[in-house]
């Protein structure tokens, strides 16, 4: 037997051309289990109110158009059950843009920032070809596998305006244009991959600048796992000598380092090799406040020297670091 | 119920900056007759870092880690979600890839162990709630938390990818677990929308302000609230909360002070252990009040 159940949906409203701020309207209705959230939006504009604006096209989860946020939670309206959000929420669906600083009217927005950054990563492969090829440039099936579930993203954006960093920084490219420079870069035909590697390594608009949330992960409707892809980039910055030592880098590499003197990652060691000497004056005031509390111990020896603990058999992971390790800065 | 026997995963924190949360985790374990066996043997996770850089390297250590409690027969426990979710990326990778596992078995039987993926790994959170019980909790609490409006801040690698946490039915768009469990020691759990979002602490040093607007904008939303403190299973979630506070005031522009907990300190502090043990002092935004008794 179908299940229905009374939901009211919260529309954020707004009009570019003639609201000073963004209004919410309430509508209620009963919804039955068969019905997404596209249909509620449709029935809203076609029973309730004709001006309610949304985009929508393929209805299918390919054209990635419907992307919009319910109770705060990346969607593609044409894919997700209504009832099925109801039950991590409640009965009242908030239906909002996917970034409401960027609303144009109703849940429609301005993905230009989105679009400039895709771009920015050369989204093609890069390559010299003959004007009139005779045959396909053929690839392995195991090379098209590497890249296969990169080049499934539909660019609706669900990732991109999830991601906390990107409504920071907005220099940052955000998980789908990390997504597209992967996708491209670990193509064997394309030429830009050192390119695409160098411009993704810059602090400011790079890879380093994720904060490892995985908000992406969780957002992305056709499960590609840009996280993955972010940590892959990184991966291939350093197996393709791009990565210059930075702080960032130098943090990366520095666990390496602390695991085979301690077993354990030197907490103030870190600092001090990650910034370098020049980079220590701006954490003093930290470092003081954490001596005086005791988070940077005392008893066990002399902070910074010797009061470091070592785990049990070190050797081993020693022995590890020694036949394991593949990278270097 | 027959003793719960647990493998400890104490992470790097535990052990430097934050000993409040290994004495606290032990005090809880032990009023709630639970048993610990710390692996003394396991190293660092990498905590995300390392696996930027080498990942086969992080998969290599984090197996040697799980081997030793393997070896015990024992659930390892962690006490960081950042441990949590780097332990489970690899259990999770060797377990789907055999390839991978022989590759890294390979490298392992240079120091004698094999990872064979029979140990479960679980966050101290999640026993608590699905082996020990919330009920059973609810029973040992002497000091109710009443008077405190609690803010639980999950931290993200508790939660997502969810896919890697399904075992505790925890929704990251509206997480319940620490809530219930605020619930259960009797305190007032807040609701804000922050709760499930970022901390920054893995951009501290390259995105400072980043980092900065993240923690603030939180602890923010906390206070706004009405919370008298927040609660974290995440030590790096409490490190950069706690730590920083003065640094975020400054960059958003308004006074923060806030204590921020440990998850095991808050129970700590409800089944009524020692000040010692809850270790309050250790704390950067002053949370000693918290235990004063009148």
């Amino acid at each position: 037997m179908s299940r229905t159940k009374k939901l009211t949906l919260k529309l954020f409203r707004f009009n570019a051309e003639t609201d000073y701020l963004p209004y919410y309207k309430t509508v209620e209705m009963q919804v039955s289990d068969h019905e997404l959230v596209l249909d509620l939006l449709n029935r809203v504009k076609w029973e309730h109110d004709g001006s309610f604006s949304y985009r929508r096209s393929c209805r299918h989860g390919i054209c990635g158009a419907c992307a919009i946020k319910v109770n705060g939670k990346s969607v593609l309206a044409c894919k997700e059950n209504a009832l099925s959000v109801s039950d991590i929420f409640g009965d009242e669906l908030i239906i909002e843009p996917q970034s409401k600083k960027r609303a144009v009217k109703d849940l429609i927005i301005d993905k230009a920032d989105f679009w400039d950054k895709h771009e920015a990563v050369k989204p093609w492969v890069e390559t010299e070809i003959e004007e009139h090829p005779k045959h396909e440039n053929k690839i392995t099936q195991e090379e098209v596998n590497s890249i296969l579930d990169a080049d499934y993203c539909i660019q609706c954006g669900a990732c991109h305006y999830a991601c906390p960093v990107v409504e920071l920084n907005e220099d940052f490219f955000g998980p789908a244009a990390f997504v597209s420079a992967y996708r491209f870069s670990a193509d064997t035909r394309d030429e830009a991959t050192i390119e695409r590697l160098e411009s993704t390594a810059e602090i400011g608009q790079g890879v380093w600048n994720c904060v490892k949330c995985f908000e992406c992960a969780e957002a992305c409707p056709k499960d590609i796992n840009p996280i993955e892809k972010i940590t892959k980039l990184h991966n291939m910055q350093f197996e393709q000598k791009v990565a210059k030592s930075n702080v960032a880098t130098r943090h990366a590499e520095g666990f390496v380092r602390s695991i085979k003197k301690h077993g354990l990652l030197d907490e103030a060691e870190i600092v001090i090799y990650s910034e370098g000497y020049l980079g220590m004056p701006k954490h003093i005031p930290t470092a003081i406040k954490m001596l005086k509390t005791g988070k940077i111990h005392w008893q066990d020896g002399v902070p910074f020297i010797d009061s470091m603990p070592k785990i049990k058999n070190l050797d081993e992971v020693q022995k590890l670091i020694e036949i394991s390790q593949t990278n270097k800065l | 119920m027959s003793q719960l026997h647990y493998a400890l995963y104490t992470g790097c924190t535990a052990k430097q900056s934050t000993p409040e949360l290994l004495s606290s985790t032990l005090a809880v374990a032990e009023k709630l007759g639970i048993k610990i066996t710390i692996l003394e043997e396991a190293s660092c996770c990498g905590a995300s870092h390392l696996q930027d850089f080498d990942e086969f390297l992080a998969h290599v250590l984090n197996a040697r880690n799980i081997c030793y409690a393997e070896k015990l027969g024992l659930t390892m426990i962690t006490i960081c979600n950042t441990c949590q979710l780097n332990s489970a990326m690899t259990k999770h990778a060797l377990d789907s890839n055999p390839e991978l596992k022989a590759r890294v078995n390979e490298k392992l039987a240079e120091v004698g162990l094999e990872y064979k993926g029979t140990s479960e790994i679980k966050h101290f959170l999640y026993t608590l709630i699905d082996e020990y019980g919330l009920d059973n909790i609810k029973d040992k609490v002497t000091v109710p938390l009443s008077h405190l409006n609690i803010a639980p801040f999950y931290g993200c690698h508790n939660i997502r990818p969810s896919e890697l946490h399904s075992a505790n039915k925890e929704n990251p768009y509206n997480p319940t677990s620490l809530d219930q469990l605020i619930e259960a020691l009797e305190g007032n759990p807040i609701d804000y929308s922050s709760k499930n979002k970022c901390c920054g602490f893995h951009v501290e040093l390259q995105a400072n302000r980043t980092s900065e607007l993240l923690a603030g904008n939180a602890l923010v939303d906390a206070i706004d609230n009405n919370a008298d403190i927040v609660v974290t299973p995440c030590p790096l979630c409490h490190l950069k909360m706690d730590t920083y506070q003065d640094d975020m005031g400054k960059v958003i522009g308004r006074d923060i002070e806030l204590p921020v907990l440990h998850m095991p300190q808050m129970i700590a502090l409800a089944l009524g252990c020692s000040e010692a043990e809850i270790g309050l002092k250790y704390h950067i935004s002053k949370a000693t009040h918290l235990t004063k008794k009148d």
